[in-house]
């Protein structure tokens, strides 16, 4: 009990102190508080300010900071009737006033009713630096990293004792960094001695980031001597560094193309490499995934706004069985009686896929659909010198998900065996009791179903309209073709390779030109290797 | 020699579906130019560009039969080489505007003037000249399938790998000419003709022109499409559609059979494509669409493939009711086509032409067993054998065709 | 057993597909005017062998020359059927949208690219020719029937008409008799002599009876090399021989 008791009211101190702004009432006395501090700015000379600031700043209390600023830019008026402190602005012809703590408006007063306090050159410098140091002590990490950002580009050598200050105390890894920077920055910008130079460039080069670059290449137009020598040495080490880091990033966006095209095309891989069946129709089935998401969504919007968060784990289920059932639908209507007749089933799903697309154009409308990104789907955190969105690396470890569970249930489960025994030999697998036709039909269901996940996961980050499936069905079929029909680990090869591929041409031939590359290299590769990457050989070619 | 070609060629059918094409070319610009326009035979300006459309668009077909129809190569990216000619032609009216476009530049088209390009790129170079225009009508298509064509037969791509690689190559180029920098007029293509050898490309005598060029374009690569499937290597072609690598271990080299035939298809393509783009009067890189090519496919289907005439009445009735759906009933357009390729497929194919045809036998055949009592065969002839591929087993024919597609 | 006067000689041909080996070190030598017998159990590498021979498969490692002098492992199977090599498959296949008479016209030896077919016209010595052929495998009523409406057997005999047809120096012929009924299979095994007078041919079979009735040189295939090799009396004696086929 005790011990409960002991964490709720920590809890509560924490809540108070990190987000000032959640009791208005208390937060109300606190600024009250302050105000006969403030309103003592109207009193005395230079010297007298000077303290005065020097005992606001004492608070510690970051809302101080706005009369300060005020001061320090000559906008800090005190009304001489009682001596009351505001900021003020020229408005007609007097001054419109404003609350210097609580930052409401406060009326207007006539040009004789206010007079400026004045402050000098000396003051403004101890204004600067005491301001830097209130914001940079902040509650509020995000407010400390802004002002570390803004002296980092000021490069404000002033500020450097206000910095050794605050880093003395700071605790939160990202503020510190940003933190170190400026000094560093604040530090080359100074007179201060090569010895400290030379420890600033050090922390800029182990933090290896674009703006330290920047800044060393400023610091190397004005260095001289050991300094430039450091400096040199230090740009080439961040420019190696920032070019790994490029690289990684590249990986990584091409990783997250590859996981989008081997969504796409797993469900190929399945139909066409494991049952030889051509599917155009396919992309329809993850345009009918993304579709399921959006009416999942809109349903939540209107009876359960709550679930919202949930919406795409409801989906994920509707989307394979709606899917997979039209895929079912589809290979008892159609596709079984073309079986041994590619070509002419690449033609009747080609069909199939303009109703199925027509039906949803008609039922949902030619435009682009809305589909929501739940919460912890949005936002981005960054690893090292590289940015990662939540959405897209939920969606590689999806695709890795899925393509793990397909291989165990290809692998372990009695319908995989079974799906393999067809595959390989029906006659055979006919005789031994398997119902062949249902394998066929589970097998291009699942392949569907598997395709519709992925309309939801696609749902995510492309446009979810009609022709959401046709972006996909030329990209699919090229990663089936380039790692080998048939074989499953060959599509993840393939969508991987073409993924990375792909984003290591944006970036010298453009995102088009870029494309065009890697379908000429995909043409020529079958030219090569007609059968893909990882080809079967021997006797079951000539199957 | 030619005429012996051409003595092997025609057959009765050949001979009536020429006369026909004769017809239509000869009645339809005289009901528009010669009739007044109150008289109820004239022919309305817009409905002869509209059929001479599907006149260009039945030479399109025709070509995809060549190479589907006798060659067993489904090619699902023809409209590329169809709209590499409407380009080669597209250029040459663009050259042939001179100083009446926007901007007035001699040289220079609008769209360039407006990307401030100061030169011709060399690749423009010559399209000011209808015979070099034309060259390249046909050799714009024909290089480009030739040296496709060389990689992919001599590496033995076949069946859905060949498919599937043409749909990439008019990707490919639908992206290439979309780009601005490519010097083809970007998103927005070639257009705003003003006349073509001197005549003004909207008059009513330069449109009848056009529509028989077409018509003549289609009846003489009819003609060559009927001597070159008659001739002996029309059979070596069904025999690669049919059993490939036997047709290799007799000795043919299979590659420069499909090499010679796919570049004559393209380069009939190209043709269809150079006709098209004076008529419709524009040409784009939404010709490039993958779709485009696979709707080829069903025309010619729908007709019936390796039949010649097939495809051209299929283009024809296809787009004649794809004109109807898209004004009467728009929405329902694609679930009729959709359902076009379904029904075909699976109820209809030998297609139109080949259904009447395997009607027509049958028919002879019956009145023929009923004079002579005695049958020469078990199987009543006529009904051809539906899929030969029992011998084989359905696991063999299921995988995805390292064989050829079988005939029927 | 010398390459220079042989008409096909293998000297160690190996294959191998992911880690199987279909052949391993084969080495046969067919003198000009030949018949051989092959047989051997299934997998034994008889078809892998006729892939090889035929370009349709490279060996790995090995040598295959024809005629003494010309080595095959460069050359496509155009061109080796160019130069006097027929090959019969093991299911027939001829061309089923063809009648009797095209598929022996394409059979028949004559230039082979594109252009000279196109302008191709048919001869009088080429009618003949072909008379002769439908003569001689019994096709002569049907030579206007599609090849897809011919029995099994009848298919059968119109791919060795279309073998002869090419005129190869040596025919390889892969289990002609399956499928047929014993009078067709006796029919077919006198054929085949009637043809061996004046051509090299090389026999693929299973059926003991039919090779018996061949009477000649039988070369024994297991797991990808010779096993035996002799008069089919000889074969059936040696015990490893008896082993393979009968599992003891």
């Amino acid at each position: 009990m005790y011990l409960l008791r002991r964490l709720a009211i920590a809890i509560g101190l924490f809540l108070c102190c990190t987000a000032p702004g959640l009791h208005p009432a208390l937060a109300q006395d606190g600024l009250e508080a302050l105000r006969p501090l403030v309103n003592e700015l109207a009193k005395g000379k230079f010297k007298e300010t000077e303290q005065q600031v020097a005992a606001l700043v004492a608070t510690g209390d970051p809302a101080v900071a706005p009369a300060l600023e005020a001061l320090g830019a000559g906008d800090l008026f005190f009304r001489k009737s009682d001596g009351a402190v505001f900021i003020a602005e020229k408005a007609g012809k007097g001054y419109a006033l404003t609350d210097p703590l609580t930052l409401e408006p406060a009326g207007e007063a006539g040009r004789r009713e206010v007079s400026k306090i004045k402050v000098n050159n000396r003051l403004r410098r101890t204004i600067r630096a005491a301001l830097g140091s209130l914001t940079l002590m902040a509650p509020d990490p995000d407010v400390r990293r802004a002002a570390a950002e803004a002296i980092f580009k000021a490069k404000d050598p002033d500020s450097i004792e206000a910095l050794d200050a605050a880093l003395a105390q700071e605790t939160d890894p990202r503020v510190q960094t940003v933190m170190e920077q400026a000094r560093a920055a604040a530090v080359l910008n100074s007179d201060l001695d090569d010895s400290v130079k030379l420890n600033a460039i050090q922390t800029l080069e182990d933090k290896a980031s674009r703006e330290a670059l920047s800044v060393l290449i400023g610091a190397q137009a004005t260095a001289s001597g050991a300094v430039l020598d450091a400096a040199t040495t230090a740009i080439e080490r961040i420019n190696k560094s920032l070019a790994m880091w490029d690289a990684a990033q590249n990986v990584w966006y091409g990783v997250s193309l590859g996981s989008v095209l081997l969504l796409a095309a797993i469900g190929l891989a399945i139909t066409f490499g494991v049952m030889g069946v051509i599917n155009m129709a396919h992309g329809e089935m993850v345009m009918i995934g993304a579709y399921v998401t959006f009416v999942v969504q809109e349903l939540i919007r209107s009876s359960a706004p709550g679930l919202f968060d949930y919406s795409l784990f409801i989906a994920l289920p509707l989307a394979f069985l709606t899917a997979g059932a039209i895929g079912i639908g589809i290979e008892r209507g159609v596709i079984r009686f073309l079986y041994g007749r590619p070509l002419e089933t690449l033609l009747a799903t080609w069909g199939i896929s303009l109703i199925l697309q027509q039906a949803v154009r008609s039922i949902f409308g030619p435009t682009n659909r809305e589909v929501g990104n739940p919460e912890w789907m949005s936002g981005a955190f960054e690893l090292g010198h590289m940015t990662i969105t939540y959405n897209r690396m939920w969606i590689v470890l999806f695709a890795i998900l899925v393509f793990a569970g397909l291989i165990l249930v290809l692998k372990k489960t009695p319908f995989g065996l079974y799906t393999r025994a067809v595959t390989q030999n029906r006659r055979m697998a006919a005789s031994m009791g398997i119902r062949t036709p249902w394998i066929d039909a589970l097998t291009f269901g699942l392949g569907s179903g598997i395709a519709g996940i992925a309309g939801v996961a696609l749902s995510q980050i492309d446009n979810v309209s009609p022709n959401l499936g046709q972006g996909y069905i030329i990209d699919s079929f090229m990663v089936v073709v380039f790692g080998g029909v048939g074989n499953l680990w060959g599509t993840l090869v393939g969508a991987m390779t073409l993924g990375i591929v792909n984003k290591f041409l944006e970036p010298y031939a453009g995102a088009v030109l870029g494309k065009i590359l890697v379908l000429v290299f995909i043409i020529l590769f079958i030219q090569k290797r007609p059968r893909g990457l990882f080809a079967l050989k021997g006797r079951a070619v000539e199957a | 020699m030619m005429t012996s070609l051409l003595f092997r060629a025609m057959d009765a059918k050949a001979g009536v579906f020429l006369a026909i094409l004769l017809t239509v070319i000869i009645l339809v610009p005289a009901a528009n130019l010669l009739l007044p326009e109150s008289h109820p035979l004239h022919v309305p300006t817009y409905a002869v560009t509209l059929m001479g459309k599907y006149l260009t668009y039945a030479l399109l077909a025709l070509s995809v039969d060549l190479v589907w129809g006798f060659c067993g190569i489904l090619s699902l990216g023809h409209a590329a080489f169809f709209a590499l000619g409407g380009y080669a032609m597209g250029m040459y009216l663009m050259r042939q505007i001179g100083t009446r476009g926007v901007y007035g530049d001699p040289v220079l088209p609008d769209f360039m003037v407006f990307l401030n390009w100061q030169e011709l790129p060399w690749y423009w170079y010559g399209f000011d000249m209808f015979w070099f225009a034309a060259l390249m009508v046909l050799l714009a298509p024909g290089v480009l399938a030739f040296v496709f064509g060389w990689f992919a037969f001599r590496s033995r791509v076949t069946g859905v790998y060949l498919s599937i690689i043409t749909q990439a190559l008019t990707y490919a180029l639908l992206l290439a000419f979309f780009r601005n920098d490519m010097g083809f007029g970007g998103n927005n293509g070639l257009t705003d003709f003003k006349d073509i050898l001197g005549f003004d490309v909207q008059a009513d005598t330069t449109r009848a022109g056009l529509f028989a060029a077409s018509g003549i374009a289609l009846g003489l690569c009819f003609l060559i499409c009927k001597i070159i499937t008659k001739s002996k290597l029309g059979k070596v072609l069904v025999a690669v559609r049919d059993a490939e690598s036997r047709t290799r271990f007799l000795g043919y080299r299979v590659e420069h059979y499909k090499l010679f035939v796919w570049t004559i298809s393209a380069m009939m393509a190209g043709i269809a494509g150079a006709l098209y783009v004076p008529q419709v009067g524009i040409i784009n890189p939404g010709e490039f669409a993958p779709a485009n090519s696979i709707e080829v496919v069903i025309w010619v289907a729908v007709g019936g493939r390796a039949t010649l005439v097939g495809p051209v009445i299929g283009a024809v009735l296809v787009n004649f009711a794809k004109t109807w759906f898209t004004a009467a009933l728009p929405d329902v357009w694609l679930f009729a086509l959709g359902a076009l390729f379904v029904v075909v497929t699976l109820f209809l194919p030998k297609g139109i032409v080949g259904a009447v045809g395997q009607g027509w036998s049958a028919l002879a055949a019956r009145r023929k067993s009923t004079s002579k009592v005695k049958a020469g065969s078990d199987d009543p002839p006529g009904s051809a054998p539906a899929v030969p591929v029992s011998e084989s087993g359905p696991p063999k024919s299921r995988m995805p065709a390292p064989d050829p597609q079988p005939a029927e | 057993m010398t390459r220079s006067t042989s008409l096909l000689y293998l000297d160690g041909v190996s294959v191998s597909f992911d880690g199987f080996k279909a052949l391993n070190d084969l080495s046969m030598t067919i003198d000009p005017g030949e018949m051989r017998a092959i047989i051997g159990p299934n997998g034994a590498g008889k078809t892998t062998m006729m892939d090889v021979i035929t370009g349709k498969t490279r060996p790995d490692t090995g040598e295959v020359y024809f005629n003494g002098a010309i080595d095959l492992t460069g050359e496509d199977e155009a061109s080796i059927a160019d130069l006097g090599i027929g090959r019969k498959f093991q299911k027939p296949t001829v061309f089923e949208s063809h009648t009797v008479w095209d598929n022996l016209e394409l059979a028949l030896k004559a230039p082979r690219g594109p252009f000279a077919t196109l302008f191709h016209a048919i001869t009088g010595a080429e009618k003949t020719r072909i008379e002769n052929l439908l003569n001689l495998v019994r096709l002569q009523d049907k030579r206007d029937e599609l090849a897809a409406h011919l029995s099994h057997g009848q298919k059968q005999w119109l791919e060795i008409g279309m073998l002869l047809a090419q005129d190869p120096k040596l025919l390889l012929v892969d289990e002609p008799a399956a499928g047929m009924t014993d009078a067709e299979t006796a029919e077919t095994a006198e054929l085949l002599k009637d043809i061996s007078k004046d051509h090299s041919v090389v026999v693929v079979e299973h059926d003991m009876t039919f090779v018996r009735a061949l009477d000649v040189k039988v070369t024994v295939l297991h797991e990808g090399s010779v096993l035996a090799e002799g008069s089919l009396d000889h074969v059936s004696g040696d015990d490893r021989v008896v082993e393979v086929y009968l599992g003891r």
